[in-house]
């Protein structure tokens, strides 16, 4: 007797879903796959160009290619077979990898500073981090430019290092200060009580704790420093040094009217990005929303 | 006894300097290239500073000059100028993510191939706006065969549009090339708001025969306040930065038509050596994401209140 109820009860919220008229069914999922199709056509348009003759190119859209294809990869070649191509990826990876870390750990020292510790003005010291966030860098350069100078480490990759670092602070403390001050507090006041030393207790059980949020900053950062160019503009002061944005920025220039070049160069500098989004895609609208929402 | 109590003391204030030692590297870090750049950027302001380097007070002559330059700021006929392009940023790139962003979140919770949906927006996010920019020059190209655009518009008879060259366009292009990068942090905030309402109530407004539209407006929209000015507020402060993809496609062009407050900054800083009159520029950033920063702390005060 029970059952036919039970069941009844179960798809009440399919048939309250199905209640809608077919016609607003069949325009909600149009308007959709609309906004797909068209979210879809910039990027599927140069990868086709990417893959198409220079004569192709100019002589009919991507978009036909499908009536006749004719692909290549003699672009991608042309690209990478460029001088300075590799020593270029290279940089990319070389200013970025630091530049992950060293935030990450300075920021997780602070944020534990002020999530699980009191001391005098750390409310106040806390507000300034957050007015901190929306200082635009811009107002950071010339001084640090300075800065860099007067220390002579200008040439290298130090002032791209440390700019990236300073400026991802303030973000990341205010990140992982929402995460730690979530952790329950009898773990750590267990561990104090053990007589474990605060900077025991930051390193074998808060940080081990927050691995989800070390992981969203850590995809976000990342994201943030490979695709960054105005920051290699201001900070990289030698040819050889540069970061893949910042080469890629400049072929626009060389390479003009030369949209087979310019798409293969689009493609190769989403390569990695869109990797570490496919792969981390978790922990980067993590981070997003946390960043975001809290 | 005393040895105990002292010894305590002594512990207590070692852990209070303690709390603060963690802050150390952070603190020295955010005083070097932040909180001091801050003032150090504003007296530069106020000095010829070419090349980066004070050299002769000037007073507010920067600002002065920086308003009566007709490529940053021209009220003869229809406004233009840097100032104004940033306006148009303010307004529709923000708003166009933000409405985009709700309606995808919205409509995309009513079916079951969501997560596509929200990974080919997502998608663009996680790429460098140099990449987005080179992506759209193809879009805007005026030769039919490479743009789809134009290739669609000569379908018709019309065109080729100059997107990028015309100084009326040019704006309306870039910014819809940063809403198709942009949008997709709208979509992922928003669509957590939208999970976040609870089913039941949802469901209750159903039986009782709430429209699709009324449940929007009247459940919906209400309960999404908090990630909508989450989004807002971040998108805004990213309009007042804009620089990257300006830069990418057209340097502010043609003859300063898309530019942008970022841009004249380095324009001006980098390509120009005038470091005073560039500093100008960053300092109206400052000034224009203020209020933003007075409501972020607001926020963070509230939110400890309640604690």
């Amino acid at each position: 007797m029970q059952t036919p109820a039970q069941a009844n009860n179960a798809e009440a919220p399919a048939t309250a879903n199905r209640e809608r008229p077919p016609a607003a069914r069949v325009a909600l999922h149009a308007a959709l796959i609309l906004v797909v199709v068209l979210w879809l056509l910039p990027s599927v348009g140069v990868l086709i160009t990417s893959v198409r003759t220079p004569t192709d190119i100019s002589s009919s859209g991507w978009w036909t290619v499908l009536a006749h294809p004719n692909f290549t990869l003699d672009n991608y070649r042309a690209v990478i077979d460029a001088p300075g191509f590799w020593r270029t990826l290279l940089n990319s990876f070389i200013i970025t990898i630091p530049a992950v870390i060293a935030p990450i750990l300075i920021a997780s020292l602070a944020a534990y500073g002020f999530a699980c510790t009191k001391f005098p003005g750390r409310n106040v010291l806390f507000m300034i981090v957050i007015a901190l966030m929306v200082v635009p860098i811009q107002m950071g350069f010339v001084p640090a430019l300075h800065f860099f100078r007067a220390l002579s480490i200008g040439s290298g990759y130090g002032a791209i290092w440390i700019a990236h670092t300073a400026y991802a602070l303030p973000f990341a403390i205010f990140l992982l200060r929402s995460f730690f001050a979530q952790l329950p507090r009898e773990i750590l006041d267990a561990a104090s009580v053990d007589g474990a030393s605060k900077l025991r207790t930051y390193w074998s059980i808060v940080l081990p704790l927050s691995r989800p949020a070390l992981a969203s900053l850590a995809v976000l950062q990342f994201l943030w420093v490979w695709n960054d160019l105005l920051m290699a503009l201001v900070f990289i002061q030698k040819d050889e040094l540069e970061p893949l944005t910042q080469t890629t920025a400049q072929l626009i220039g060389n390479y003009a009217q030369q949209f087979n070049l310019l798409s293969a160069s689009a493609v190769i500098l989403m390569v990695v990005p869109l990797v570490v989004f496919l792969a981390l895609q978790k922990h980067f609208v993590r981070g997003l929303v946390a960043g975001a929402v809290k | 006894m005393s040895d105990l109590a002292s010894r305590r003391r002594l512990r207590s204030t070692r852990s209070a300097a303690g709390g603060f030692l963690f802050t150390l590297p952070a603190v020295v870090l955010l005083a070097i290239f932040l909180v001091y750049p801050v003032f150090a950027t504003i007296r530069l302001s106020l000095d010829t500073g070419i090349f980066l380097q004070l050299q002769k007070f000037v007073g507010l002559d920067n600002y002065k000059r920086l308003f009566s330059d007709r490529y940053f700021l021209s009220l003869n006929g229809v406004p233009s100028g840097a100032l104004v392009n940033n306006a148009l940023w303010l307004t529709l790139y923000v708003g166009g993510c933000v409405g985009i962003g709700l309606v995808i979140a919205v409509l995309a919770d009513k079916v079951r191939y969501e997560r596509s949906i929200k990974v080919v927006l997502f998608a663009p996010l996680s790429i460098a706006a140099t990449a987005t920019g080179l992506i759209w020059l193809l879009m805007y190209a005026p030769n039919p065969n490479i743009s789809v655009i134009n290739g669609l518009l000569s379908e018709f008879g019309l065109g080729p549009v100059g997107f990028l060259g015309s100084p009326g366009i040019v704006n309306f292009a870039l910014i819809v090339a940063a809403i198709w990068g942009g949008c997709g942090l709208a979509v992922v905030v928003l669509s957590a708001g939208v999970k976040s309402i609870p089913r039941e109530i949802l469901e209750a407004a159903r039986i009782d025969g709430v429209s699709a539209f009324q449940e929007f407006r009247l459940i919906v929209l209400p309960m999404m306040i908090g990630p909508l000015t989450v989004v807002t507020v971040t998108l805004l402060v990213a309009a007042v930065k804009t620089f990257d993809i300006v830069f990418v496609m057209t340097r502010g062009g043609p003859n300063g038509a898309s530019s942008v407050i970022g841009y004249v900054f380095y324009d001006q800083v980098f390509q120009r050596g005038r470091g005073g009159y560039g500093a100008s520029a960053a300092v109206l950033m400052l000034v224009l994401v203020l209020p933003i920063m007075i409501f972020s702390i607001r926020q963070f005060r509230l939110e400890e209140s309640r604690r």
